[in-house]
């Protein structure tokens, strides 16, 4: 079942649905990446609350000028239209106000989706049989998805990633620099807006597909879960919109298998998976990889310390100290070095004392920044340094 | 003004006060220290919650579905937390990441069970309806001495009271280790605060407002209520006493005048019924913010 849904057996509607969703989840995994990386993610959330108003306004609209007020392409419009207006309250408040940005963007979500509900509840006393349609913007709606419905957002995730295309270079400068933006000529207002337009655009389409609430999952979850896997914005941008798109495809698929189970959630849920996933395992910035790193760390500080001990002629009983001496067969079971343990001491205490002398002279001082007490020397100075250092240690005493 | 509007709307404007005043307080701390949108991130995460309670136990009990959402508020703050450690993600995204993924996680389990016979649904928790909280056996004022229609009234009055004056007690108790934190959380530290288990302790008692108005009111009153009136207040005054009692003054203002709008203004200009109140005390406190 699950086979013939990834494979487009299930029909056509199901096809189609599944499509959309990846298409989607590509666009905004897109425009979504540009967001987080400005640290703006949650304006999102006040965008897609924004569009309800609209939404509803749109109805009265269209039944004012004689339509049936189910004409996706209005609906969508009064959408655009009334998130735009939240956009700028958003930016005004932030800007000309003392208000900080997230609560003028609580504000303005509150506001837009409690004027949306009164508007909504007029709507529905208007003429009953029409508010089906309008159920679907809060939730997503996709089992009644019409070819055209799937070319808009066909259409739409074409537009966006080729504006993404066009305004990396200006996008990126903004979220990592905005001053050096601004001095090279692209004012980063300018740039905001465009990129809230951007965002404005997949919001509004994607409102149908997966509803106002879970668009900003998709908006928010794949940027989150690319940035674990790269650290370049190019790199991360791709993968965002191919994991946006895999939880699009996956969960749309998913979610034909079963009448109960709705597409928008399931996306989301796989979305969350597909990032508990890389929280986990992500080398470099995933939870493993740095519980890994650290274990190495403190491995290499305990050696480096036993062997200095060693050096010295001390016992040690630090338990994980002698255990990892020991496996590396650097003592015997009864802490005496053996003859490898011996020579790796007196090169750890030879290191340590070159260090001493490189840390006390000014003329090292760009190495001498390097010492973090587990670097070897060599990995810091030409073997003729090392040469000059070691003519300046004391030469080796007789033993009386 | 008289038997009708007892039985009617006395309830529902009362209840919406002790809403509007019980998120606006602890609304003014995590406004000044830029964590307005937590409210907006328990009001999403509380609908899982719920939907657990109801099929743990099976019946749509008050009691169940509080501890329920009021574990899953506790339970997206940890994640929040640890997502935003482990991870090194900026809070707004690591909040975005957590509720969204809850409140789908939320609507599936809805979605799955067959909730389909009892009244809960996601419509309703968004909502919420405050003007079906009518109090039936009053029949005018008197009825405010009778013990009997007294025994009538709806549970979510008392209940809300009860969270209101929780959180106020709450508010009063640390009020100054409160300000010290919002406004220097460094110095707070230094003379021996532990802002971190106080900082929790406010989203928890935030959490437990949001999760008793929720239940009356639906989350977007309670959502709008976080914010607006203490961003409207803090337009007002630079001193946090000050800015506190104006953000009272406009949660009331807020709720009694958004119910009289749904409920009575579209009566005035023509309507033959009436608009959503949650909506309407929302909007209204867009304006007082505007």
């Amino acid at each position: 079942m699950l086979a013939d849904a990834l494979l487009f057996q299930l029909g056509y509607n199901a096809s189609l649905v599944t499509l959309g969703a990846l298409l989607r989840g590509i666009a905004a995994g897109v425009a979504g990446t540009f967001l987080f990386l400005r640290k703006r993610a949650l304006v999102s959330d006040a965008i897609s609350h924004a569009t309800l108003p609209g939404v509803g306004l749109a109805v009265f609209a269209l039944v004012a000028m004689g339509g049936d007020g189910r004409s996706l392409f209005g609906l969508l419009l009064g959408a655009g239209v009334s998130a735009g207006l939240g956009l700028l309250c958003v930016q005004w408040l932030t800007r000309r106000t003392r208000l900080g940005e997230d609560a003028a963007i609580g504000a303005v979500l509150s506001v837009f989706f409690g004027l949306g509900v009164v508007i909504l509840t007029i709507v529905q006393t208007m003429n009953a049989g029409r508010q089906a349609g309008l159920e679907g913007f809060l939730l997503g709606s996709t089992a009644g998805m019409l070819r055209s419905e799937a070319l808009l957002l066909a259409v739409s995730a074409g537009l966006v990633l080729l504006l993404v295309l066009v305004l990396r270079r200006p996008l990126t400068l903004a979220a990592f620099d905005p001053g050096f933006s601004e001095v090279t000529g692209w004012r980063p207002g300018r740039v905001d807006l465009a990129m809230m337009g951007i965002v404005l655009l997949v919001t509004v389409v994607g409102l149908k597909v997966v509803g106002l609430i879970l668009i900003v999952a998709l908006l928010i979850v794949p940027p989150v879960t690319a940035r674990f896997w790269s650290e370049r914005v190019d790199v991360v941008v791709i993968t965002s919109g191919v994991l946006g798109g895999l939880a699009g495809y996956l969960g749309a698929a998913i979610s034909a298998t079963a009448p109960a189970l709705p597409t928008g959630p399931i996306v989301v849920l796989v979305s969350f998976a597909l990032f508990a996933m890389s929280l986990l395992c992500a080398p470099g910035r995933g939870v493993l990889a740095s519980v890994l790193r650290h274990q190495r760390y403190q491995r290499r500080v305990h050696l480096r310390q036993g062997l200095l001990a060693l050096a010295s002629g001390q016992p040690i009983y630090e338990r994980l100290t002698h255990r990892l001496l020991r496996r590396a067969g650097l003592i015997r079971a009864d802490g005496v070095p053996t003859t490898q343990g011996q020579a790796a001491a007196a090169k750890a205490q030879l290191d340590e004392t070159r260090w001493a002398l490189v840390r006390g002279d000014q003329a090292f001082a760009s190495a001498a920044a390097r010492y973090d007490g587990l670097t070897a020397i060599e990995d810091v100075l030409t073997p003729d340094q090392i040469g000059d250092v070691d003519a300046r240690l004391a030469p080796p005493q007789a033993v009386t | 003004m008289g038997a009708e509007f007892v039985t009617l709307s006395l309830t529902p404007i009362l209840i919406g006060i002790c809403v509007a005043v019980a998120c606006a307080l602890p609304g003014n701390f995590l406004l000044l220290r830029g964590q307005a949108l937590i409210g907006d991130a328990i009001s999403h995460v509380v609908l899982p919650g719920i939907v657990v309670a109801f099929l743990l136990t099976g019946l749509v009990a008050t009691g169940p579905m509080l501890l329920g959402a009021a574990a899953a508020a506790i339970v997206a703050v940890i994640a929040i937390e640890a997502i935003r450690r482990l991870g090194r993600i900026e809070a707004g995204a690591a909040m975005g990441v957590v509720f969204t993924a809850m409140f789908a996680g939320g609507v599936l389990l809805l979605e799955q069970s067959d909730t389909s016979n009892v009244h809960l649904d996601v419509e309703h928790a968004l909502f919420g309806n405050l003007e079906s909280l009518i109090w039936l056996d009053a029949d005018g004022w008197a009825s405010l001495l009778d013990p009997v229609a007294l025994a009538g009234l709806p549970v979510e009055l008392p209940r809300m009271a009860l969270a209101l004056v929780g959180v106020g007690l709450f508010v009063w108790l640390f009020w100054r280790p409160l300000a010290l934190m919002s406004f220097d959380e460094g110095f707070a530290q230094g003379v021996g605060l532990h802002t971190g288990a106080l900082g929790l302790a406010l989203v928890i008692v935030s959490a437990v407002a949001a999760v008793a108005a929720f239940d009356a009111v639906g989350s977007i009153i309670v959502i709008a209520m976080f914010i607006c009136p203490p961003a409207a207040a803090r337009m007002m005054t630079n001193r946090l006493e000050h800015q506190v009692a104006w953000s009272i003054g406009f949660a009331v203002l807020a709720a009694v005048l958004g119910y009289v709008l749904a409920g009575y203004g579209p009566l005035w200009v023509g309507a033959t019924a009436s608009v959503s109140a949650a909506g309407m005390v929302a909007t209204v406190s867009g304006v007082i913010l505007g």
